[in-house]
């Protein structure tokens, strides 16, 4: 679809995850076992045909350009438009303070699109969204902005959570951030359609009253002026909320259920290949419930865990409840439950850690125990 | 700028003792080690060593090897003035052709090799699992002032009698070939890769052409015809993992010796081997699922039993199965209580409830791909399976 222009922004709700976004962007965290969260977004957009993507970080986005690249790995490696990487001008501010001082870091970009509808998405969700139907109600509602929300239990943690309410035909009605509510409400997945031309106008207009939320500024403030109607999406989906909701989500991917909601045949999720080996099981190897990446070497005991690419459990570990990021060692008699490795952690041999289910235990990148 | 050297890789082989696997499909395309097509060996081997135009020449089944191959970007293989092309026989207006043989399919190629316009032409196999550096082939190549270099394997002397052997000089200048010699007076065997000066392939390859006795066969025509001219034909001793994967058995055999650690080191970071990689999710081991000494990859769902194998992507065991010494290529399915004994499972079968094929005492079995087996069937040890298996 030539006439949708997609555009993510990478560092939107990098706080809820300090730990994991310390070095890169919320987009580049991995997710999944050979997953980034940003594949989730890319994704969608080639499976709806939107190859001209344009993504805007605005500070360590060095692993997120490492892991996209040319945008090849999506099919937004194109000779006119595709993949797009729009990071700050030096001398304006870097670190944007929402969405719509985001976009206006990247006004030019928009302006010069031919699109009719933008589709304004952050980074944040896991979900596998097919947004043909999704643009083609947008056109046929005759909406300004549509947004896609997912009827759930509002987050334990209640941050960055939006809960929309509509009128009878449709219409956005109110928005509560963050809301005491309890039980199922309607939460907005910061996926949102938008026609352009209103877009360019609100972009100005944010600009010239130094107003930076496309929530507070747009949803909030023009609910009645505008046609914001909203999308319901009924398949999988997780908002990432913090370090306990990154374990919960991780660990959801082992149920099919999930799995088939998540990764489709004819829509697959995309990611960089890395040209890994297939995992090796040894002998002394006992696997029940896990996801396991290409290069893992296994020969321990893993229960109830999620293994990225490289991951290496030596005989005589074991490991339950965790979540092992790209070339983590684990020696042999460790014991480690309710633990999340960043890249390149070494457990030596006979090393006991534990996390609670609720409250996981968090090794950053690079950390040698 | 002018090349230094460009690979021809000869893929057109119909690869008819693999029967039903290649009934569909050439040779190279047939998977190997879980995530790779036995071509991604050679063609990774071009990449590692400084090699960038390949021509890939194809004759028997070529569509799915077409498509695997599309622009040769997984192999880094998509160039600006050179890169990855599929070259299958094509009518000129001298007539047209089939390959006849190696050295023709060479022949029907010169202009290609002329458009690059390099110093050496590297000519490769698309049947053979090794990994090797041609660029050090080539530096003996150079520093010998060999018209040919050709590779060659020490092979057990007993052995010696099932390949065309070498007999060499002291200082590696071959002096004689035997093809499959009863009594082999050398341990030299032929690879099948060989390093020409580009004129001399040129001119060999047209004097070859040209004599209508010739089998047009490198092997049986050109490199002997080289010999008798007196040329200076060297020959490049490589050590280390090779193997012909010709074979139902040797198929079997190499992805066995993967799993036991062969001198075949996949994990090397330095000479990765590339593929194309199909984009599935990390493989799923389910609750009560048994896995050991086995290789798994993408896109698998494992519920039963698996020891000592390799899964391609997309497998799925189920819970309740059996799966031990076997090969299970890309998408097949074995249901539920199925026993799969040192089987080799083409590219989406599907193992039918408590069917039992194969048995680990026995031959290799081959199930073909997208055959079916029924519910409660048996399939006999040793036997090929399929949906027509070619004879």
């Amino acid at each position: 679809m030539r006439d949708v222009l997609g555009i993510i922004v990478c560092n939107m709700h990098d706080d809820l995850v300090p730990q994991l976004t310390e070095n890169r962007t919320l987009g580049s965290i991995p997710f999944g076992g050979r997953y980034r969260m940003i594949d989730f977004a890319l994704s969608n957009m080639t499976n709806s045909g939107i190859y001209d993507v344009g993504l805007v970080p605005s500070k360590n986005y060095q692993s997120l350009m490492n892991h996209v690249g040319n945008g090849q790995e999506w099919d937004m490696s194109r000779k006119n438009g595709g993949l797009s990487i729009l990071p700050p001008y030096a001398g304006e501010r870097g670190v944007y303070r929402g969405r719509m001082e985001a976009l206006y870091g990247v006004r030019e970009y928009i302006k010069a699109s031919t699109a009719k509808n933008v589709v304004l998405s952050d980074s944040d969700v896991v979900a596998n969204i097919d947004l043909r139907p999704v643009i083609r109600q947008h056109e046929e509602s005759g909406a300004d902005i549509t947004l896609i929300y997912k009827c759930t239990e509002v987050f334990r943690e209640k941050k960055q959570c939006a809960a929309l309410f509509f009128d009878e035909c449709g219409k956005l009605l109110d928005l509560y951030l963050n809301p005491e509510l309890e039980g199922t409400q309607n939460i907005y997945l910061d996926i949102a359609i938008i026609r352009k031309p209103l877009l360019d106008e609100l972009i100005a207009e944010c600009a010239a009253k130094d107003e930076h939320s496309f929530v507070h500024s747009v949803l909030m403030a023009k609910k009645d002026v505008l046609n914001i109607r909203g999308y319901q999406f009924d398949g999988y989906c997780n908002k990432l909320t913090g370090l306990r909701n990154y374990l919960d989500s991780s660990l959801a991917l082992l149920n099919p259920e999930v799995r088939k909601s998540l990764f489709p045949a004819e829509r697959p999720i995309y990611t960089r290949v890395r040209d890994k080996v297939s995992a090796k099981y040894g002998e002394n190897a006992k696997v029940s419930e896990a996801l396991v990446t290409d290069g893992c070497h296994v020969d321990g005991e893993v229960e109830k865990s999620v293994l990225f690419r490289g991951a290496t459990i030596a005989e005589g570990a074991k490991i339950k409840g965790c979540v092992l990021m790209h070339n983590t060692f684990v020696g042999g008699g460790c014991e480690l439950e309710w633990v999340i490795t960043d890249k390149n952690v070494v457990i030596p041999a006979g090393t006991h850690l534990a996390g609670s289910e609720k409250y996981p235990l968090y090794i950053p990148k690079d950390t040698v125990l | 700028m002018r090349k230094k050297m460009i690979a021809m890789l000869l893929a057109g082989g119909q690869g008819s003792r693999l029967y039903a696997l290649t009934k569909d499909l050439a040779k190279p395309a047939v998977p190997f080690g879980g995530k790779y097509r036995i071509i991604d060996f050679p063609l990774s081997n071009c990449v590692n060593s400084g090699v960038d135009t390949v021509g890939i020449l194809t004759q028997y089944e070529p569509f799915e090897l077409s498509e695997y191959i599309g622009n040769g970007q997984p192999w880094d293989l998509d160039r600006m003035g050179g890169g990855a092309f599929v070259l299958p026989p094509y009518q000129r207006n001298t007539g047209r052709d089939w390959y006849k043989g190696t050295a023709n399919a060479i022949y029907q190629n010169l202009r290609f090799i002329e458009r690059y316009n390099p110093e050496y032409v590297v000519i490769l196999s698309g049947d053979h699992i090794y990994k090797m550096d041609y660029a050090a082939m080539l530096d003996e190549h150079i520093k010998k002032g060999a018209a040919v270099t050709v590779a060659a394997l020490k092979v057990p002397l007993s052995e010696a009698s099932r390949f065309g052997i070498i007999i060499a000089d002291g200082d590696g200048y071959i002096t004689e070939f035997e093809e499959k010699p009863k009594n082999p007076r050398s341990d030299l065997a032929s690879m099948g890769i060989y390093i020409f000066s580009a004129d001399k392939l040129k001119k060999y390859l047209t004097e070859d052409e040209a004599d209508p006795e010739s089998e047009n066969d490198f092997g049986k025509n050109v490199l002997p015809n080289m010999l008798e001219a007196g040329e200076k034909m060297s020959v490049y001793a490589f050590e280390g993992y090779w193997k012909d994967v010709g074979t139902v058995d040797s198929l079997w055999e190499a992805h066995m010796d993967l799993l036991d650690g062969s001198d075949l080191n996949l994990y090397d970071n330095d000479w990765k081997i590339y593929s194309r990689s199909p984009v599935m999710p990390p493989h799923m081991v389910e609750a009560g699922a048994e896995i050991k000494g086995s290789m798994v990859t993408e896109g698998c769902t494992v519920g039963g039993k698996v020891e000592r194998s390799v899964l391609f992507a997309g497998v799925t065991i189920e819970a309740g199965a059996e799966v031990k010494e076997s090969i299970v290529m890309p998408g097949a399915v074995i249901k539920a209580g199925a026993k799969v004994y040192k089987t080799i499972i083409g590219e989406k079968a599907v193992i039918g409830e408590n069917a039992k094929v194969g048995c680990a005492e026995a031959k290799v079995t081959l199930v073909g791909p997208e055959a079916v087996v029924a519910d409660e069937e048996t399939v006999e040890p040793g036997a090929i399976f399929g949906k027509e298996a070619v004879k």
